[in-house]
């Protein structure tokens, strides 16, 4: 119940098809260009399910892909995919696994099925078994009779949705998304996320994704891993940064016994020891609510006080989090540990 | 109970239609696989199909056009009972070099500027297949068109030479010289525009450059061997002049070890000596054509 009222319907660890093996491995991981270092000293064990991979433009997101996929070797450390080392093991990982890149790559003159079966054949699954996988495929990422026309013609949508297909059609075991919400309007942008949740829950398949918002991240993956200029700046499971870190955004009615439901609900809140945060200078200031969740327990508390209020919920939703604030929190944890060890 | 039973035969009806997301664990071939796949894939495109109608219509056109004259010819030597065909085997591809020429330059950008305009060059290389695979894969798909493509007519004389009942033995050494000629032709062709074309993302660039390269070369070298021709006669400076551009380095080639009939200007052939240099000049641009090719691709990577 207070799941669903949450937003968050997903099943977390549910669908784990390899037990406790890590899919991706790094160890003190590091690239360095004449110039830039890409990655510096990255050490990260990821496990099965959907994780978010987080940093600005130019945090290294990329260059950790490329060497996961076995195609740029590491100055320094080493990494495994799927039990196998990116030194050596390239070509056997690059079988397992899907990659769809962050820009445009797509043949505008030809049909999604022409190249869905070429990308299948080339990941070498046979002619008919290309075919079929490709049909598939299309169907689940919801690409239907428009499958038969030339790319050229498709929106940003249907081609982010065919760039999904030609990571897929070789079933991998794995797949990388780089930035597979870029460019799409917000509906487009939700089903995009609901969909990468399906290839993990649905498809049994390990994802990691990239994305430069988090708050889009933290709705769809178990776990994120948040890496700024190469060096890693957190990795941990969703659960534990909804629990601390989550704000709620709530906005009720009023009704005649309760002329000002807002702060009914404030002042009601406060008697059972949850204050809420100054809300003035947020767009709808003094209609909305802002509190911290302290895990599921203030969602059920919400919920309990408004029915009691008598008042209805007009919504309660996670404020999306920017980037900025796990920096900055971090910056707080960073401060804490030395204020602890000093 | 009732609810179950009509679920189960709604099941039953829709099962069809409801297949869940299905596991592949059927084979997986591999990189040679792959690799010969993108050869197929990049062979057929070379001549339109598995593309739009549209891009059919150029390739297939040259594709004609190339043959054409080659029926006419045999139509004119069976109906005319001739001893000989009009022309040599080998002299063929280089009457049509125009011809080829715009079908190389045509078709080379169409098989790898596109994969870097439309940036898919990494979706191959996030698979089993390496650089040299994708570079060789489509090298030998561009050469084996070309040479399709000039092998056909020459199919067509020998057929006809054969129906018009000319000498056996004559005929099969010219058209097994020409052969060897035209996947020399081929080879060398192919690795150059590929270079050509692989350097830029634009496809109307990569046409007129390779256009430039093989037709203005030898319509350059072939003006000033006839200058020096008229002016001197000097059959070596004729000779060397022939290494600078594609199509005299085949026909120098041919005429110094495959018994072609030198079309340079006054009829002036390479001595072996200077066949040698021609042959290793053509191997040489093959060779280094593919060199620049696998470092051109090293660098594209994702």
């Amino acid at each position: 119940m207070s799941r669903r009222l949450c937003g968050l319907t997903t099943r977390m660890g549910c669908v784990t098809t390899f037990g406790d093996v890590t899919v991706i491995a790094t160890e003190s991981l590091s690239k360095r260009f004449p110039r830039v270092t890409a990655l510096d000293r990255l050490s990260v064990d990821v496990g099965p399910g959907v994780t978010g991979l987080v940093g600005a433009n130019g945090a290294g997101k990329s260059t950790l892909i490329k060497i996961l996929l076995g195609l740029s070797p590491a100055t320094e450390g080493r990494a495994e995919v799927l039990g196998l080392d990116v030194a050596t093991k390239g070509g056997a990982i690059r079988e397992r696994v899907g990659y769809m890149p962050e820009h445009d790559c797509l043949p505008p003159d030809v049909s999604a099925t022409e190249f869905v079966v070429h990308m299948a054949r080339m990941s070498g699954l046979p002619p008919a078994a290309a075919r079929e996988r490709t049909a598939d495929t299309l169907r689940h990422v919801g690409l239907y009779e428009e499958r038969y026309r030339p790319i050229g013609g498709y929106s940003t949508g249907m081609k982010q949705r065919v760039k999904l297909a030609q990571a897929l059609v070789h079933d991998p075991q794995l797949v990388f998304l780089d930035e597979p919400t870029n460019g799409l309007d917000p509906v487009g942008r939700d089903e995009m996320l609901g969909l990468i949740r399906r290839v993990h829950t649905d498809f049994g398949i390990s994802v990691l994704v990239t994305s430069h918002l988090l708050g889009e991240l933290e709705r769809t993956c178990d776990h994120v891993v948040v890496i700024d200029g190469g060096k890693l700046l957190r990795s941990s499971s969703t659960r534990d940064f909804t629990q601390t870190t989550t704000t709620l955004a709530i906005e009720v009615t009023d009704t005649d016994e309760h002329p000002d439901g807002t702060g009914a609900v404030r002042d009601a809140l406060l008697a059972r020891g949850v204050t809420t945060h100054d809300s003035s200078g947020l767009p709808g200031a003094g209609h909305i609510l802002l509190l911290t969740a302290e895990g599921e327990q203030t969602y059920d508390l919400v919920r309990d006080v408004v029915a009691e209020l008598g008042l209805g919920l007009v919504r309660m939703e996670q404020r999306r989090h920017q980037i900025a604030e796990v920096f900055k929190d971090s910056d707080e944890q960073r401060k804490e540990a030395i204020g602890h060890g000093g | 109970m009732a609810v179950e039973q009509s679920t189960a035969r709604g099941a039953e009806q829709t099962r069809i239609h409801n297949i869940g997301y299905r596991n592949y664990d059927g084979p997986r071939l591999g990189r040679a696989y792959a690799r010969r796949s993108l050869y197929s894939q990049s062979l057929r495109g070379a001549y339109g199909l598995g593309r739009s109608v549209k891009s059919k219509v150029l390739p297939m056109l040259l594709f004609v056009v190339m043959c054409a004259p080659a029926l006419i010819m045999v139509a004119v030597a069976v109906a005319t009972k001739a001893k000989d065909l009009p022309v040599e085997y080998t002299r063929y591809a280089i009457i049509m070099q125009a011809i080829i020429g715009l079908y190389v330059a045509s078709q080379a950008p169409q098989s790898v500027s596109r994969d870097l305009r439309f940036k898919t060059v990494p979706l191959y290389f996030s698979r089993p297949i390496e650089t040299a695979d994708y570079v060789r894969a489509k090298y030998a798909a561009l050469a084996s068109a070309m040479f399709i493509l000039t092998a056909a007519p020459l199919l067509v004389l020998y057929v006809g030479a054969l129906l018009a009942k000319l000498d056996f033995e004559h005929q099969t050494k010219g058209f097994a010289q020409a052969l060897v000629s035209v996947a020399l032709l081929s080879l060398l062709f192919a690795g150059i525009s590929l270079v050509i074309a692989a350097a830029t993302p634009r496809r109307g660039f990569g046409i007129a450059a390779v256009i430039a390269v093989l037709t203005i070369s030898y319509g350059a070298v072939s003006t000033i061997q006839a200058i020096a021709d008229a002016q001197s006669g000097d059959s070596n400076a004729i000779v060397w002049m022939g290494l600078f551009s594609p199509v005299t380095l085949i026909d120098g080639v041919q005429t110094a070890f495959l018994g072609a009939t030198s079309s340079y200007p006054g009829g002036h052939g390479p001595s072996a000596a200077q066949g040698i240099v021609h042959l290793l000049v053509v191997l040489g641009l093959v060779a280094g054509s593919y060199g620049l090719l696998m470092r051109r691709y090293r660098k594209v990577g994702l």
